[in-house]
């Protein structure tokens, strides 16, 4: 099977991208949006393609371990004989899967946005956006070494950046895209150092050969030790520094909520389904040498992702503002996956946390564009994000309705919806390695199916709001993809992903787990019963609870305050202590040396410009006294 | 014709065209047909090199031609150009093409205007195309002159200061260098026999290391006081704010990559082993400029000093790598100029567009000019990503080839240095998003921006060149890369040679 067409998935996309982006404004706009929905059913459709053929039909080598599959390649740029870019196509389980799933999701988010969109002045422009974005998540996901993957990661923050600021004449969102676009790029640095150091270390940027269990990679253990850590796993650590920092990981989540001043469905494609896990991808990706050469960096990953997971569950039980609800909820749900990697082992049933974040992100991609799609016709609907300003929505909305409660239900993890199964497998792993893992995930859960039903009682249920016009139900484009991802969110869980997805390409099975699963479900609806309480009726419970709660309450209703303290180090530190005295010493001290040097060389001349007076008299004086000097000088010599 | 001197000569023709034209219509026209005609050779010239290297053609030089010009001390008139030479020509013509462009409605003094820009734009294709250091110091001087009158009449503010500045602090640069190019000239025997001025014939002996130790520091301060050196930099803010728009582009547009060039191609290549010494010095101010122009970009307001601390940050760059002593980083180093080239000619064309409409370059008297002027607004925007180094654009092929160039020396110090060097890309996507944001995006802030017209044809062809040619470079950059990189053999060899 000849994989060379692959490349065009992500080829399509770009070209669609191109001619909307040229020409968006000299043609029918309609057709702007049309064009991109037809290039994506051609991508879709040639990942499923190509997924169908690599699973079922040519991905088993002869030891029934899927192999990678190099689809595509051509050299772009060298930098020396071994250091080279390549942009290519590599097909491994886990690129294929993204493929299926960028291509599902992208494809659902522009039928969506056919409706979500329409009327908006930026149509065209949001319809380019889209694609450049689809294009470039497809480029990161295929990346046949970890420099294609960086470029187009960059790319992909580039696509997030000019979509956050779609409403480009509203300040907050200027302020948000600039803001996400700097924090991705901080932890990028991190991870471009990372690179450097890596390739430093291997010589090559070939994933195939550094995730090779006989690569140069895996023979540097014998490498200086910095810090208790070696030099790889710094590199490595400083890889994941920037997959934190565009999966949204705490201390760089600061830029998640913010983004959701862009268009809901960029919301739901970007910043939760596709973009964001593009952290956990990346580890996943590098996963071989986590494990097996820096088990202590894998630690890291771990303990990164199990404490976004509880912070952002703990924030998004405050918050009010129902995009930001979710985007914390994103932030927990790929705490999930870090932490899924980060206590993973490598090989077969070692790798059960692999398999497990893999699945995770592939369920949670599906029920989380829901949640968003589903957030996004209420919105369209009534014009506010505000959850205080909605209520008993389900009577003019059915059909969101339905499908938020499948996706919450999913998400909360309550069988037999996708959520579930995943989840449970991330607990089990976590089990496996470390209690603790366990019991702060186990708690995280009960959190998520807490706030998840309290953000639907409270759209869907209680008091009903006054709201300018009646709320009406979202037309055929928007709804078509909540049914479609709906019914994929119930039903994706029964995928046997261990069979496809592993860490090493050994496909192997699963048993249930009740002993895990049981208490999980059983937290997860005890979360849903006390959301039910609070907030399926107006009472004063929830008050009373935040009372109970004191002033916990509102640092958490503020974030902890991480927004202040970046802003804090950003203004008074960067800007008042280093931008300005440099730019002060650059004009008072370097600039007014040169000057200086110029003003004391006038001075000096202004001086001696007395000697050159033109006047006969004072120049003859001046001879005639000098003539006198030297004799009497000449004189003194002589009588000596 | 000799192709080479015909690069000369076409400026001078269309000097001495302009000097007899009276009309305001007809001056620009052949200005802009002369200028058009040295962009066709330019272009040309890169096709016969390519020609010729496909044939086999190996030698260092090619189109190599040599004059007596001046007997008794051994002046030739010497032309030859290898891979490196050829691209900052092609550079050259091109932003001497846009910068005739920009200049369309010049209309103060327009003859005068023209042929100071033409004169200096002769100047910058001598140099590239000199071997003899005589003829290519004689090319500098003739280039950096004209920018005394260019600023001191057609600027704007504080011109006459910032004309004395820039000019004198470049004359400086040049005693320097004048007295670095004599030293080795008079070192260029060290075994007896013929003095020569000829950088070839210089490359085949070694200059002995004393004189290496005195000259070196002269001739790149010299080089490096026009490429921005921290901290002889402090003449290009000034200059850029004053300077009229295609000045400034042809400035910092090739003007400054004189300095670049002229350090790599002079004191790098003929002095190894006093570079090799002293590297470590200029290392530290190089990446003190890097980050301390990016940090310097960050408070200022006034959009040109912005673009010319950014500046001072890219070039610093240039020079850095260039004391990385390795293949990766000089290749590095010659795609940043031409990427820093194209990129700081587009900002400054655009800043002079947007002031022209505006009537301020404060960026806190803008706001949402991106809903009145599209087009300018959409150009602006890709500059800046160039600028900030994003992929699929020119600036990201140069970065990461002088970073992962730089990593490649292994000792702690220039580790550490170039982890500086690269954080300077956080710090220039702060400088490059503020302004975005603040000029282009938002709510407008003046009423009377919201009457302002965009683009017109004039204005539109150099932003169309400048933004195919930073977009092809980033998209494709592997053909002018292998350009580079085979040209680079000799300058490496004797590096080697020096290492082994």
């Amino acid at each position: 099977m000849e994989f060379s067409y692959t490349i065009y998935i992500a080829l399509i996309p770009f070209a669609v991208f191109v001619i909307n982006g040229l020409f968006g404004s000299k043609i029918k706009e309609s057709f702007t949006g049309y064009l991109g929905v037809a290039g994506m059913v051609v991508a879709t459709y040639l990942s499923y393609f190509t997924a169908y053929h690599y699973f079922f039909k040519v991905g088993k080598a002869v030891d029934g371990a899927y192999q990678k599959v190099i689809g595509f390649n051509m050299e772009w740029l060298r930098f020396t004989e071994s250091l080279h870019i390549d942009i290519g196509v590599l097909l491994d389980p886990i690129s294929v899967m993204m493929l299926v799933v960028i291509t599902t999701i992208s494809l659902m988010v522009h039928i969506y946005s056919l409706g979500y969109m329409k009327g908006d002045k930026g149509y065209s422009r949001f319809f380019a956006f889209l694609s450049l974005f689809t294009f470039s998540m497809l480029g990161l996901v295929v990346a046949t070494n970890i420099f294609q993957m960086y470029m187009f990661w960059e790319l992909v923050g580039l696509s997030s950046y000019l979509l956050i600021a779609h409403y480009y004449q509203k300040p907050s969102a200027v302020a948000a895209s600039k803001k996400a676009f700097i924090v991705t790029r901080f932890a990028d640095l991190g991870f471009l150092i990372g690179i450097l150091i890596l390739s430093y270390l291997t010589g090559t940027f070939d994933f195939n050969i550094l995730c090779n269990p006989e690569g140069p990679a895996f023979m540097q253990s014998s490498s200086a030790v910095f810090l208790g850590l070696s030099t790889m796993g710094w590199a490595l650590i400083l890889i994941f520094m920037g997959g934190a920092g565009k999966s949204a990981m705490f201390p760089f989540h600061i830029w998640l909520p913010d983004a959701m001043e862009g268009p809901t469905p960029v919301s739901a494609l970007i910043h939760a389904a596709t973009m964001v896990v593009a952290g956990v991808f990346l580890i996943a990706r590098l996963f071989p040498i986590f494990a097996i050469v820096a088990p202590n960096a894998l630690e890291v990953v771990a303990v990164i992702g199990g404490f976004s997971s509880i912070f952002a569950a703990v924030i998004a039980c405050t918050q009010t503002d129902i995009k930001r609800i979710l985007a914390f909820s994103t932030m927990s749900q790929i705490g999930y996956m870090m932490l899924a990697l980060g206590v993973s082992g490598y090989g077969a049933e070692a790798g059960l946390g692999f398999m497990a974040s893999m699945f995770h992100l592939f369920t949670h991609a599906m029920f989380k564009a829901l949640l968003f799609l589903g957030a996004g016709a209420i919105i369209h609907a009534i014009h506010t994000n505000n959850l205080s300003e909605m209520g008993n929505l389900r009577k003019y909305m059915p059909i969101p309705h339905i499908t938020f409660l499948i996706a919450c239900l999913a998400i909360s993890g309550i069988p037999p919806f996708a959520g579930f199964f995943s989840k449970d497998e991330i607990l089990v792993a976590a089990y496996n390695h470390n209690q603790i893992y366990f019991w702060v995930e186990w708690i995280v859960a009960g959190l998520t199916a807490f706030y998840m039903f309290r953000l639907y009682f409270g759209i869907f249920w209680g008091k009903e709001k006054k709201y300018d016009h009646t709320p009406h139900d979202a037309p055929f484009s928007m709804t078509f993809p909540l049914i479609f991802l709906a019914i994929a969110s119930a039903i994706v869980g029964f995928i046997p992903f261990s069979n496809f997805v592993t860490s090493d390409g050994l496909p192997f099975d699963i048993q249930m787990h009740w002993e895990i699963a049981l208490p999980s479900i059983g937290i997860a609806i005890f979360g849903i019963i006390v959301a039910f309480v609070f907030y399926k009726k107006e009472s004063d419970l929830p008050n009373r609870a935040v009372a109970s709660f004191g002033s916990f309450y509102k640092y958490a209703l503020n974030k902890f305050y991480f927004d202040e303290l970046y802003l804090f180090v950003a203004r008074k530190v960067i800007f008042k202590r280093f931008s300005s005295p440099i730019a002060w010493f650059d004009r008072h001290i370097i600039d007014a040396t040169m000057d200086g040097v110029a003003t004391i060389t006038n001075y000096i001349a202004l001086k001696i410009k007395g000697l050159q007076s033109g006047q006969l008299q004072q120049y003859a004086s001046v001879f005639v006294s000098g003539v006198l000097l030297l004799i009497v000088i000449f004189i003194y010599l002589i009588s000596v | 014709m000799d192709i080479l001197t015909s690069l000369i000569l076409i400026p001078v023709l269309t000097v001495l065209a302009l000097l007899f034209c009276k009309e305001l219509k007809n001056i620009r026209v052949i200005a802009a047909v002369g200028m058009t005609i040295q962009l066709l050779q330019a272009i040309r010239l890169v096709f016969i090199y390519m020609a010729e290297r496909a044939s086999g053609n190996d030698s260092e030089m090619i189109l190599k031609k040599s004059y007596q010009w001046f007997e008794s001390i051994n002046i030739q008139y010497a032309v030859g150009v290898d891979g490196i030479s050829v691209l900052m020509i092609l550079l050259t013509g091109i932003i001497i093409f846009t910068g005739i462009f920009t200049s369309w409605k010049m209309e103060y003094l327009t003859k005068e205007f023209f042929i100071s820009l033409i004169v200096l734009a002769t100047g910058v294709f001598g140099f590239f195309i000199s071997l003899d250091l005589f003829t290519l110091f004689l090319f500098y001087e003739l280039a950096v002159l004209p920018m005394y009158l260019l600023i001191g009449i057609w600027g704007t503010g504080k011109k006459e200061y910032a004309a004395m500045k820039l000019t004198l602090m470049l004359m400086g640069g040049s005693a320097l260098l004048l007295v670095g190019l004599l030293g080795i000239y008079f070192n260029s025997a060290p075994d007896g026999g013929q003095l020569t001025f000829n950088i070839l014939e210089i490359a085949k002996v070694t200059i002995p290391i004393e004189a290496q130790r005195f000259f070196f520091p002269l001739t790149f301060i010299g080089f490096g006081v026009l490429g921005a050196l921290f901290p002889f930099h402090t003449w290009s803010p000034d200059g850029h704010a004053s300077a009229p728009t295609a000045v400034s582009m042809l400035h910092a547009g090739v003007l400054m990559k004189l300095g670049g060039y002229g350090a790599f191609r002079v004191a790098m290549y003929l002095m190894p082993e006093a570079a090799n010494e002293m590297a470590w010095i200029f290392i530290i101010l190089t990446s003190t400029s890097v980050i301390y122009g990016a940090l310097g970009a960050i408070v200022q307001t006034d959009l040109k000093y912005i673009n010319a601390y950014s500046s001072v940050s890219h070039c610093g760059l240039v020079l850095f790598a260039v004391l990385m002593m390795n293949q990766t980083a000089f290749d590095g180093a010659i795609l940043q100029m031409l990427s820093h080239g194209l990129m700081t000619a587009l900002f400054f064309a655009l800043i002079g567009m947007i002031y022209e409409r505006t009537g301020t370059r404060d960026i806190k008297k803008m706001g949402g000019l991106m809903k009145v002027m599209p087009f300018l607004a959409v150009a602006y925007v890709i500059a800046g990503f160039a600028s900030l180094g994003l992929p699929g654009l020119s600036g990201f092929v140069a970065e990461m080839t002088i970073f992962v160039g730089a990593f490649q020396n292994e000792d702690t110090f220039h580790r550490i240095v170039t982890i500086i060097a690269v954080s300077s890309i956080v710090v220039t996507a702060v400088y490059i998003l503020r302004v975005v944001g603040k000029i282009l995006l938002g709510p407008m802030i003046d009423e009377k921006h919201s009457l302002i017209s965009d683009a017109v044809w004039h204005e539109k062809i150099p932003i169309f060149v400048l933004l195919f040619t930073i977009i092809a470079m980033g998209i494709a950059p592997l053909w002018m890369s292998d350009i580079i990189w085979e040209s680079l053999g000799p300058i490496v060899d004797k590096l080697v040679m020096l290492t082994n």
